[in-house]
């Protein structure tokens, strides 16, 4: 029975990342810290600052979609919908099992479908007005992936879409386990992104966060002396989550874990950044787990690479757990920094990390001396195994999020 | 005046062009008088449709002449009425 206290698990997850398409190709990569990071192919970036970012290879929509949904979608829904699949296939089960009221889409999304609306406004500004597809009326949009996952796998339950940049990849995820506490069996959430085209990247170069270096192993590297910005990129991750004693009862193979502790907090004025807003949404996520900060395995830290930002966060991460109380990692780094997707992609990370007792590293970073945290630099093996992790993620804007995960041998106990 | 008739192959290849193929009954039949609907094709669909066929006509359709066609026959017809060809066969 669903409760306000029961306990909302992981049971399927749909990855769609730069460094692997696919949930294994995903992972062979990133436990090893291979990165997807190159320079942009999919526009010519040679006039622009930045010309590095994490595109997703091998993606070929004509092999899994209609043209009559390709037609009238963005890349990124496309991916969405695509990783939506693969996370039903991961979770054995379909849509069609369950009634149709009964599941629900809770999507994150930072800058809805750019690469789409750029044509539009390109078909505007040349020929037009009439020549403006009708599509782009909800193509570009915000709810747009969640409203297409929804219309495609016939989920009508309670469903939405949450907007705060990077922190959406968890605030997403936390307002589904609400709805599925609520009462609702089963719900896709999480977020994948992309804006790698000219208008998109035009708009992420004015957060004037954004790497110039040239140099892929270079380029994004949080926690270290010579960070100076971060690299964007596309892809991120959805998950089927459902209430535990519901996928026990359809016999779910693979109980990944449970989303055992959430917070959020605002930073407390523009251009403020604080410590003090961070600690408190990971001191609060890990009350809501019920969990003491010596029961956290593993960190993934958001991972800036903001000089200000980074103190910011190792400053709470240090009061929380004391001075390299606990392993930090950013995989992220391998990605790049994926909009609403890289939380969520930290999420899954996470859960597989839980699921083989490996921690992926954060390669090329050389910690500096000023920041008193265990930064995990290569691969580690957990003979002890991961438990407990805790994904942070802020957002442009002043959002703080911080999550805890439980593993699910713990889950299946309680 | 265009002398140019619209025909229902015409308004297929406008179709997959506007709104692509795939999620409803497939186009390379007869599909006269098949509802759009069973077709796979929604208002935004059509909206997007009916403004291409404009554009390609030099045509402005009335609004409710794309909304009330329910099937490729009544949409070809309303098209075929605007181009002065409302006698014209949709088939040939």
């Amino acid at each position: 029975m669903n409760g306000r206290n029961s306990s909302v698990v992981v049971t399927g997850l749909g990855i769609a990342a730069p460094n692997g398409l696919g949930n294994r190709n995903y992972w062979e990569s990133v436990r090893e810290g291979v990165s997807g990071i190159g320079r942009i192919s999919h526009f010519d970036p040679s006039q622009y600052p930045s010309r590095l970012a994490g595109e997703v290879k091998g993606f070929v929509p004509e092999e899994h979609l209609t043209s009559r949904i390709i037609s009238q979608t963005d890349r990124m829904t496309q991916l969405a919908l695509v990783g939506t699949d693969c996370a039903f296939a991961d979770a054995r089960t379909q849509p069609s099992e369950f009634d149709e009221y009964e599941m629900g889409v809770v999507t994150a999304s930072s800058s809805g479908g750019f690469e789409f609306g750029e044509n539009e406004l390109r078909n505007l500004w040349s020929q037009g007005g009439q020549y403006v597809s009708a599509y782009q009326s909800f193509a570009w949009f915000y709810a747009v992936n969640s409203g297409q996952i929804s219309i495609r796998n016939g989920m009508r339950g309670p469903s939405g879409v949450v907007v705060s940049d990077q922190a959406g990849g968890l605030d997403a995820i936390a307002q589904a386990r609400r709805q599925i506490r609520k009462g609702t069996r089963m719900i896709v959430s999480g977020g994948i992104d992309a804006s790698l085209c000219p208008w998109g990247w035009t708009a992420q170069l004015t957060s004037r966060r954004l790497s110039t270096s040239s140099d892929p192993n270079r380029a994004y590297l949080p926690f270290d002396a010579e960070a100076a910005g971060h690299v964007p990129g596309e892809g991120g991750a959805l998950v089927i989550m459902e209430d535990l004693a519901s996928a026990h009862e359809r016999r779910a193979p693979n109980v990944y874990g449970e989303i055992s502790g959430y917070a959020a907090t605002i930073d407390p004025g523009a251009g403020v950044e604080s410590a003090t807003s961070l600690q408190k949404a990971i001191e609060q996520a890990l009350r809501n787990a019920d969990a003491d900060p010596a029961e956290i395995d593993l960190v993934f830290a958001d991972a800036a690479a903001v000089p200000e930002l980074d103190r910011a966060e190792a400053e709470a991460l240090t009061k929380v757990f004391g001075v390299r109380g606990v392993p930090v990692t950013a995989p992220k780094t391998t990605t790049g920094r994926l909009g609403s997707g890289a939380a969520s992609l930290d999420v899954a990370t996470a859960f597989l990390a839980m699921r083989d007792g490996v921690i992926p590293p954060t390669p090329n970073v050389r910690i500096a001396d000023e920041y008193d945290i265990d930064l995990v630099s290569e691969k580690r093996e957990s003979r002890a195994g991961v438990r407990n992790c805790l994904v942070i993620a802020r957002g442009i804007g002043g959002f703080n999020s911080a999550m805890v995960l439980r593993d699910s041998n713990q889950s299946s106990g309680r | 005046m265009s002398t140019t008739e619209f025909t229902v192959e015409d308004l297929k290849r406008i179709l997959r062009e506007a709104a692509g193929s795939g999620d409803g009954v497939s186009l390379d039949g007869d599909i006269l008088d098949i509802d759009f609907e069973v077709l796979g094709y929604d208002s935004l669909a059509l909206l997007e449709t009916g403004g291409r066929i404009e554009r390609e006509y030099e045509i402005s359709l009335d609004e409710s002449a794309i909304s009330e066609a329910e099937t490729p026959r009544a949409l070809v017809e309303a098209v075929n009425n605007d181009l002065g060809l409302a006698q014209a066969d949709p088939v040939s």
